[in-house]
């Protein structure tokens, strides 16, 4: 599987931010690669609807988030695609009139179940943002706010593990010497990696991206789309990107997002990014891949 | 040094249960402390205002708000005098800020950015910080001493730079808020800038200007310390007979007027005060009568302008 | 025209500023050159006797300073956590309304809060806790400079003033905190909300160190209005002159020492004391309201930059 998938992202990897996407043909092993997925399903979303108030804003969405890989949302813009996104980590909660019909399940856990504890699924469902939002500290102590939460309070364990993270994140060597400098003062691309690295410190088993490259330029959104590669082996990435090209270099698997005529998100097809866009199962998706319209 | 594995065990559901708990019960503690002091505060003020009215409640009739006092330890007579020279101050505080609290403001507004804008704006502040009885002290030594008495002008002079901060920065946000298309417009037009400023803006921003001098008023209304030594008090003062007896001097009414203003003259907070100190009930009955007519002006005064302000934002906003 | 107009009623406030500072300065000269520094020097014991010409404000200094302190003390917390429920905790229909009400506080003339404060406040609940804190706490070696003592039975006390002071400037000090973190950036909040943070520990280690010069620039600013506060305070310390440093005391402070005597003055030099104690009291708060301001605006202006 290893190879087959590695063949077929050699395909989509050619492309580079900015140049076309290239069709190839259809692989037998997509299916088996979708089979997998859904045995693996680190998170399930069953039949989802998302209100505020009155206003519906996802309607019916059942989807499964495959475990250790990469699933990219797409969709054109006002579909639900963030909305969606910060369901997965109870981050809607915070807007006034929110309700959620459905279940989005962890590791088979109901998340919005009310006995559950959210500041515990936010943690193993850890978000990056579309601008970087770094705290007005150092680096050392942005990395360190997640675990001294959690109790960690020994210098040198959180060194360890502010390290450990930075590493993790492909910024460690360009900022081991200045972890005391405001976190404020690095460049975007350096920023987003460092929001990363926190997000990424108090171990989550689920990341979860909101346009994390749309801010930024095309060297840093190259290094985050690399960095997202090394990360997938550890953790389960969830990405939301109007970036058609990014979804297809990046991704194992695609959901596609559209409105219906109620305004609402639905998922229109979900499956495995070559088949998404080269052998697109409904009318819409395909023409939405081949920017015929969004 | 624990290893990485070790340190990160910590995160783990099964570990670390009772700092989860410890987190989840400060958490509700200390926001419940917040909502708790929210609660004091707005107990405190039903209670203090709860208070007045209960107390100063039945101090409040006709004859309370229309005579004079009577002498201490009688019973009966009211305030009057207090109610009359609160009116002049006010009104004396009023005519003297209102232009040069406006004119500054309009300087403000338009100049924010020179030496002297900047200078003001924050000269302003400062104006505002200076503690009450300072002013007092100051007018004291302009006026008073210099002419020789206390007297109601001297009064409403004190009051007046209370108010000139509160009117300059209301009336200067005010115009801001004014759209610049208004003024571009009639500038466009040819006008020149005092004639737009006269008749495009300042009626465009008028609302807004009456609520900040309407509050200055009742802010200055409240205040006894700048008094003491200005407007002292004058428990004889009663506007219509000082009227009649100078129009039966001879004098015309604008001659009596002037030599009202010249007399020193009680406010309702002076006479608070020094209601307050005396050893009589029936003064200090009084006294929790005259804190319910205050509070009465502050409440109507501050809540109408919120309410008003909110009408008109969302009459703006359409 | 109009442009002369408007300059010089701009003029006009710089004008009385430094007219304020300058008469107050002339009017108390022979006050400065006879009575000297030992004027407004701490001493252990002063006395302050406008007919044999002794005149030491430093009991009133002191006044001041103690009861705009316990106000602070009392205050912040009061204030803080009124901010941290109106910006963070408050459901939106009861921000406005609730927001109005602590603003009331501040609309209460302060005749009526010495009012309350004498006949209510004082009985109710500073007679009772300056009894409680004298033979508690005031009996304790490190405290008793400041809770020793006996409190008249009135409640007249530096306490019953710096407590009806908190009462006073939480309001200042609740809405310039609550706008300073309502500025906050909503991407912080949901920074430290993606990592697990409780609600309170976003506010205690991020939001309040985010926001801390500009709180710092509130309570500066409800310093200043403490320390010129006249009417209440005299109305509710006891107005006379007590050498010791207790809270639980009666005392003066610089505002109503002047307030009480002001109109009475003896002779030119007492006036021209008074008039110095004015003098100094003018100069405290015109730094401390300069400093106050130069934080808020600093705070409205920075970009967060600091690292621990």
């Amino acid at each position: 599987m290893n190879l087959v998938s590695a063949q077929n992202s050699n395909v989509f990897k050619a492309g580079k931010p900015g140049q076309a996407v290239t069709l190839a043909p259809v692989r037998q092993a997509e299916q088996s690669e979708a089979a997998n997925a859904a045995r693996q399903a680190k998170m399930k979303i069953a039949d989802l609807s998302v209100f505020y108030g009155k206003f519906r804003a996802l309607a019916g969405i059942s989807l499964d988030i495959p475990e250790n890989r990469i699933t990219a949302i797409i969709g054109p813009s006002g579909c639900g695609k963030s909305t969606l996104l910060r369901s997965f980590n109870r981050m809607n909660d915070l807007v006034p009139n929110f309700r959620l019909e459905g279940q989005v399940a962890l590791d088979g856990e109901d998340i919005y179940d009310p006995a559950v504890d959210v500041t515990d699924i936010r943690r193993r469902v850890g978000m990056v943002f579309q601008r970087p939002n770094p705290f007005p500290m150092s680096i050392f102590e942005n990395v360190a706010f997640g675990p001294r939460l959690y109790g960690i309070g020994r210098h040198s364990d959180l060194a360890q593990i502010v390290e450990h993270s930075l590493g993790q994140a492909a910024l460690w060597d360009e900022v081991k010497d200045k972890l005391k400098e405001s976190g404020m003062a690095l460049s975007g691309g350096q920023q987003q990696r460092l929001c990363i690295a926190r997000a990424l410190a108090v171990q989550p088993d689920v990341i979860l991206m909101d346009e994390p490259a749309s801010s930024l330029d095309p060297v840093s959104t190259l290094k985050i789309e690399d960095l997202m590669q090394s990360l997938k082996g550890s953790f389960t990435i969830v990405i939301v990107t109007h970036n058609m090209q990014q979804a297809a270099r990046v991704s194992d698997f695609t959901a596609f997002l559209m409105v219906n005529p109620e305004r609402a998100g639905t998922l229109v097809e979900f499956g495995a990014t070559p088949q998404i866009f080269t052998n697109p199962h409904h009318k819409q998706t395909e023409e939405y891949v081949t920017g015929r319209f969004g | 040094m624990s290893g990485y594995a070790e340190i990160s065990k910590n995160f783990r559901p099964e570990h670390g249960g009772s700092l989860r708990r410890r987190r989840k019960i400060t958490n509700v503690f200390m926001l419940g402390l917040a909502g708790l002091m929210s609660l004091l505060a707005v107990g405190i003020l039903v209670w203090i205002v709860g208070y007045v009215v209960y107390r100063g409640g039945s101090s409040i009739n006709l004859d309370f708000l229309t005579q004079t006092p009577r002498p201490v330890g009688i019973a009966g007579g009211g305030v009057l005098h207090a109610i009359e020279g609160t009116l002049i101050l006010a009104f004396l505080a009023g005519l003297f800020a209102i232009l040069p609290g406006v004119a500054a403001a309009f300087y403000v507004a338009y100049n924010p950015n020179t030496p002297l804008g900047i200078v003001v704006r924050f000269g302003t502040d400062v104006l505002s910080g200076v503690p009450s009885i300072v002013i007092g002290i100051f007018v004291y030594v302009l006026v008073v001493k210099s002419s020789g008495h206390y007297s109601a002008l001297a009064g409403g002079m004190a009051l007046a730079i209370l108010m000139l901060p509160i009117i300059i920065r209301t009336t200067e946000e005010m115009i801001k808020l004014v759209p610049g298309t208004l003024r571009e417009g009639s500038l466009a037009l040819g006008a020149p800038e005092w004639k737009t400023a006269l008749k495009v803006t300042l009626p465009a921003a008028m609302n807004g200007i009456i609520t900040g001098f309407l509050l200055g008023i009742a802010r200055a209304a409240g205040e006894t310390a700048p008094l003491l030594f200005t407007a002292l008090g004058n428990d004889r003062f009663e506007v219509g007979k000082m009227v009649t007896s100078s129009l039966q001097n001879g004098q015309n009414i604008f001659q009596a007027l002037v030599n009202i203003i010249q007399q020193p003259v009680d406010s309702l907070p002076l006479t608070l005060f020094k209601y307050s100190q005396q050893p009589d009930i029936e003064r200090i009955n009084q006294s929790w009568g005259v804190a319910l007519v205050l509070i009465v002006i502050v409440l109507v005064t501050n809540i109408g302008a919120r309410l008003w302000v909110q009408r008109r934002s969302s009459q703006l906003k359409g | 025209m109009w442009q002369a107009l408007m300059i010089a009623m701009g003029a006009l406030v710089l004008a009385l500023i430094l007219a304020i500072g300058f008469l107050l300065w002339q009017q108390s000269q022979t006050a400065q050159s006879q009575l000297g520094l030992s004027f407004f020097l701490p001493a252990s014991s002063t006395s302050w006797d406008p007919v044999s010409g002794l005149f030491q404000a430093w009991p009133f200094i002191y006044g001041t300073l103690i009861t705009s302190l316990v106000a602070i003390v009392v205050a912040l917390p009061l204030s803080l956590g009124v901010a941290i429920f109106l910006a963070e905790l408050c459901p939106s229909w009861l921000r406005s309304p609730l927001g109005l009400l602590v603003e009331l506080l501040a609309a209460i003339p302060s005749v009526v809060y010495g009012l309350w404060g004498i006949f209510v406040f004082l009985p109710s609940v500073v007679a009772p806790l300056g009894e409680f804190l004298g033979s508690t706490l005031g009996q304790a070696p490190l405290l008793s400079a400041l809770l020793g003592g006996v409190m008249s039975p009135s409640g007249s006390s530096r306490l019953a003033a710096g407590l009806i002071l908190a009462i006073m400037i939480t309001p200042t000090i609740a809405s310039v905190t609550r706008d300073v973190l309502l500025a906050i950036p909503r991407s912080q909040r949901e920074a430290a909300f993606a990592l697990g943070a409780t609600q309170w520990e976003t506010i205690w280690k991020i939001l309040l160190p985010y926001g801390l010069s500009g709180i710092l620039g509130a309570v500066i600013l409800g310093l200043g209005r403490a320390l010129g506060e006249t009417m209440a305070v005299t109305m509710v310390i006891g107005n006379s002159i007590d050498n010791t440093a207790s809270l639980l005391r009666p005392g003066y402070t610089m505002s109503s020492i002047i307030a009480n005597e002001f109109a009475e003055a003896v002779n030119q030099l007492h006036s021209e004391a008074l008039i110095e104690v004015a003098l100094v009291l003018f100069v405290m708060t015109l730094l401390l309201n300069g400093a106050a301001r130069w934080m808020v605006y600093r705070a409205a202006r920075r970009t967060p930059t600091g690292g621990r």
